[in-house]
C-alpha cells in the first residue's frame, strides 16, 4: 500500500469505522446512564432541582478555594491542557473545514501561528501532567493502565498533528495519515475509557447541583 | 522500400556519434554548450561539470530509445514535445535514436513494428525503454498493438532493456485507468517488471524538462538518477509543492481563499480550502513551473490536484480539502446514532429488568434476624 493509499483509507473507510464505534459507544453509554434513572426521593422538595442543576453545570468551571489549594498543580495544568486542546482542535482552519463538512456549519478560525503556539502549550501541559502523575506518591498508587493509555491516546493526535504541520521526519502523506489514524484510534477507544468524562461531566455536574437544589442548599 | 533497405538506412544514421550528428546539423559548439549548461543547472550540477557533460555527450553513440505507449492519452508525449531546454527536433532527436514512438514516427503498420523489433535485436541489453500508459492486467485483450497485448509487448521489450523509464502517472502508478472502478484491471509498469531498474517520472502529464532531464542524466552518466521511495528522481520530486509554493506564507498565517473569485483569491491567498493537494504532492511544479517557467496551476489560481502521486483520482475529489473526509461521515453518524439510540434503550430496559429482578430476590435483614 502506498502512502497516498493509506492516507485515502484514513480519510475514508478508516474515518467511517471510527465514527460508527465512537457514536454508537457514546450514545449507548449515555442512554444507559439516563435509563437507569435515580431512586425516587420521598422527602419534600425545598428548592428547584433543574435551575440548581443547570447553574452548577456552569459554576463548577471555577474550582472552590479548598479544592484548588489541595490540587493546584493538577487543576492549573488541566486547564491549560483543556483550553489548549479546545483551541488547537476547534479554532484551526483545516479542522473547521472538517467539522463544517460533518455538521454543516463552521466558524471563523484563529490565525494559524496562534494555534501553533497553543498546540505547544497543550503538549507541554500534557507532559507536565504525566510527570506529576508518576512522581506524586498518591497519584502513582492510583494510576492504572487505562490512565496511561488515555494519556497516550490524547497526546498522539497533538504530537502527530504538530509534526504533520511542520513536516518533520517522514514524507508528507505519511505524516498526515499518521495524524488522522491517531485520531481514529482515539475515537475508537474513547467510549470504553474514562475519556467519556467529556460527556458525562455535564450529567455529573447537573446531578450534584440537582440534589443540593432539591434540599434547598447551595451547591 | 523494402524492410532491409529501411533498416540499412536507419543503421547508417545511428552509427554517428552525437557530436558528428550535431555538426552535420549545423549546430555550433556555442549552442551545444548552451544546451548542456541549462541541462546541468536543471540537474543541480556545478558549472565545473559542464566540460565533462559536453565531452561525454559529444562522444556518445546515440543510444536507442524505444517508447511504448499503452493505455494512455498521449498527454505525456504532448508535454515532452514542449520541452524548452532545447526543442525536441533539434537536439533530443539527435542525442538519442528514437526508434519507436507511435505519435512521432513516420512509419506505420508493419514497417513500424519491424523497426521496433530490429532496434530491440540490434541494441539488445542497451536500449532505453520508455513506457507511458498503464497495462490492462484484467484482460490483456483490452489494449493491443498490432495484435500483441500490452502485457506481452512490455515483458518482451523489458528483457533487452538497459533500464525502463515509466513516464506519466498511468505507467508509474496506474493513473486514470486504475481509478475506481478500474474496469480494465490497469496496473503500473513496476507491478509487472521486477528485474530491471525502473525510474518513475510521474505527473499528469510530467513537466517537459523533468522528462528530458532524466534522459539527459542517463545519457551523461549512464546511470539512473538517485530515486526516492516511490522510484522518482529526487532532483525533481524531492520536495513537495507545498514546501516550494510561493503562497506558503499565506498558509502559515492562515489566510485562505474561500471561493475561486473572492477577495482572498484575488489577493493570491492559499488555496488549501479549495482542495489544494500541494502539501501531499511531490513534484517540481512550484520551482521549475510549466511553459518555459511561465506559471503553474496554483499561480494560475487553481488548487494542485496532486497529479504526480498514486491514486490522486480517488482522493475524495479535487475540490475537497485534505482535512476533509473523502466519504459522507454525516450520514454514517446520523444512522449510527439512530441505531445506537435503539440499542441503548434496549440495553437500558435490560438493565432496569436486571435491577428490579435483583430487588425482588433481595432478602431484607431485620433487627430481629441480627439479634438471633
Amino acid at each position: 500500500m502506498t502512502e497516498i493509499e493509506l492516507l485515502n483509507w484514513a480519510r475514508g473507510p478508516g474515518l467511517q469505522i471510527a465514527t460508527i464505534i465512537f457514536v454508537a459507544g457514546v450514545v449507548i453509554r449515555i442512554i444507559e446512564i439516563l435509563m437507569l434513572g435515580r431512586k425516587p426521593n420521598l422527602a419534600e422538595a425545598k428548592g428547584s432541582e433543574m435551575s440548581a442543576g443547570l447553574k452548577t453545570m456552569v459554576s463548577r468551571t471555577v474550582p472552590d478555594r479548598a479544592t484548588f489549594k489541595r490540587s493546584s498543580f493538577t487543576i492549573t495544568a488541566g486547564y491549560f491542557f483543556h483550553l489548549g486542546l479546545f483551541i488547537t482542535f476547534f479554532m484551526f482552519a483545516p479542522h473547521i473545514l472538517l467539522i463544517r463538512d460533518v455538521i454543516g456549519f463552521g466558524w471563523p478560525a484563529l490565525p494559524t501561528p496562534v494555534v501553533d503556539a497553543f498546540a505547544v502549550i497543550t503538549i507541554i501541559s500534557l507532559l507536565a501532567v504525566l510527570v506529576n502523575r508518576l512522581t506524586n506518591k498518591v497519584m502513582r498508587y492510583l494510576t492504572n493502565f487505562g490512565d496511561l493509555l488515555t494519556w497516550f491516546l490524547t497526546l498522539a493526535p497533538l504530537v502527530t498533528g504538530y509534526i504533520a504541520f511542520h513536516r518533520i521526519g517522514f514524507t508528507a502523506p505519511t505524516l498526515l495519515a499518521m495524524h488522522i489514524l491517531s485520531v481514529e484510534l482515539l475515537l475508537i477507544v474513547f467510549p470504553f475509557t474514562k475519556l467519556m468524562h467529556a460527556f458525562t461531566l455535564f450529567l455529573a455536574r447537573w446531578y450534584n447541583g440537582a440534589i443540593s437544589g432539591y434540599r434547598g442548599v447551595a451547591s | 522500400m523494402t524492410k532491409d533497405k529501411i533498416m540499412q538506412d536507419e543503421g547508417k544514421i545511428r552509427q554517428g556519434t552525437l557530436g558528428e550528428a550535431l555538426n552535420r546539423q549545423g549546430v555550433s559548439r556555442r549552442s551545444f554548450m548552451k544546451y548542456f549548461a541549462s541541462t546541468a543547472s536543471m540537474l543541480a550540477l556545478p558549472p565545473a561539470m559542464l566540460p565533462v557533460i559536453a565531452r561525454a555527450l559529444e562522444q556518445a553513440r546515440r543510444p536507442s530509445v524505444i517508447w511504448l505507449s499503452f493505455q494512455e492519452c498521449t498527454g505525456c508525449t504532448e508535454s515532452f514535445t514542449r520541452a524548452h531546454t532545447s526543442t525536441l527536433e533539434n537536439l533530443i532527436f539527435d542525442a538519442i535514436s528514437l526508434d519507436y514512438h507511435h505519435t512521432l514516427q513516420a512509419a506505420a503498420g508493419h514497417a513500424a513494428e519491424a523497426a521496433r523489433v530490429a532496434a530491440m535485436e540490434e541494441n539488445y541489453g542497451e536500449y532505453l525503454l520508455v513506457v507511458d500508459g498503464s497495462i490492462p492486467a484484467g484482460n490483456p485483450g483490452y489494449s493491443t498493438i498490432a495484435g500483441i497485448s500490452n502485457l506481452d509487448m512490455l515483458k518482451e521489450a523489458a528483457k533487452g532493456a538497459a533500464a525502463i523509464i515509466a513516464v506519466g502517472t498511468c505507467s508509474t502508478y496506474g493513473g486514470i485507468p486504475q481509478a475506481d472502478p478500474n474496469p480494465t484491471g490497469a496496473v503500473s509498469v513496476g507491478e509487472i517488471i521486477k528485474d530491471k531498474p525502473i525510474v518513475n517520472v510521474p505527473g499528469c502529464p510530467p513537466i517537459p524538462v523533468v522528462m528530458t532531464g532524466v534522459l539527459a542524466h542517463f545519457l551523461t552518466f549512464g546511470t539512473l538518477p538517485e530515486l526516492d521511495h516511490l522510484g522518482r528522481p529526487k532532483t525533481f520530486y524531492g520536495k513537495s509543492i507545498h514546501d516550494r509554493c510561493y503562497r506558503r506564507p499565506f498558509y502559515d498565517k492562515g489566510l485562505f481563499a474561500e471561493t475561486f473569485d473572492d477577495e482572498g483569491a484575488k489577493k493570491g491567498w492559499c488555496l488549501f480550502k479549495l482542495g489544494c493537494k500541494g502539501p501531499t504532492t511531490y513534484n517540481a511544479c512550484a520551482t521549475v513551473k510549466w511553459n518555459d517557467g511561465t506559471s503553474f496551476p496554483i499561480e494560475a489560481g487553481h488548487p494542485c490536484i496532486g497529479c504526480s502521486e498514486p491514486d490522486f483520482w480517488d482522493g475524495g475529489g479535487f475540490y475537497r480539502a485534505l482535512s476533509m473526509p473523502t466519504e459522507n461521515i454525516t450520514k454514517t453518524a446520523v444512522y449510527t446514532a439512530a441505531g445506537a439510540a435503539a440499542a441503548g434503550v434496549a440495553l437500558g430496559a435490560m438493565n432496569r429488568a436486571k435491577k428490579s429482578a435483583s430487588n425482588k430476590i433481595h432478602i431484607k435483614v431485620t433487627i430481629d434476624d441480627l439479634e438471633k
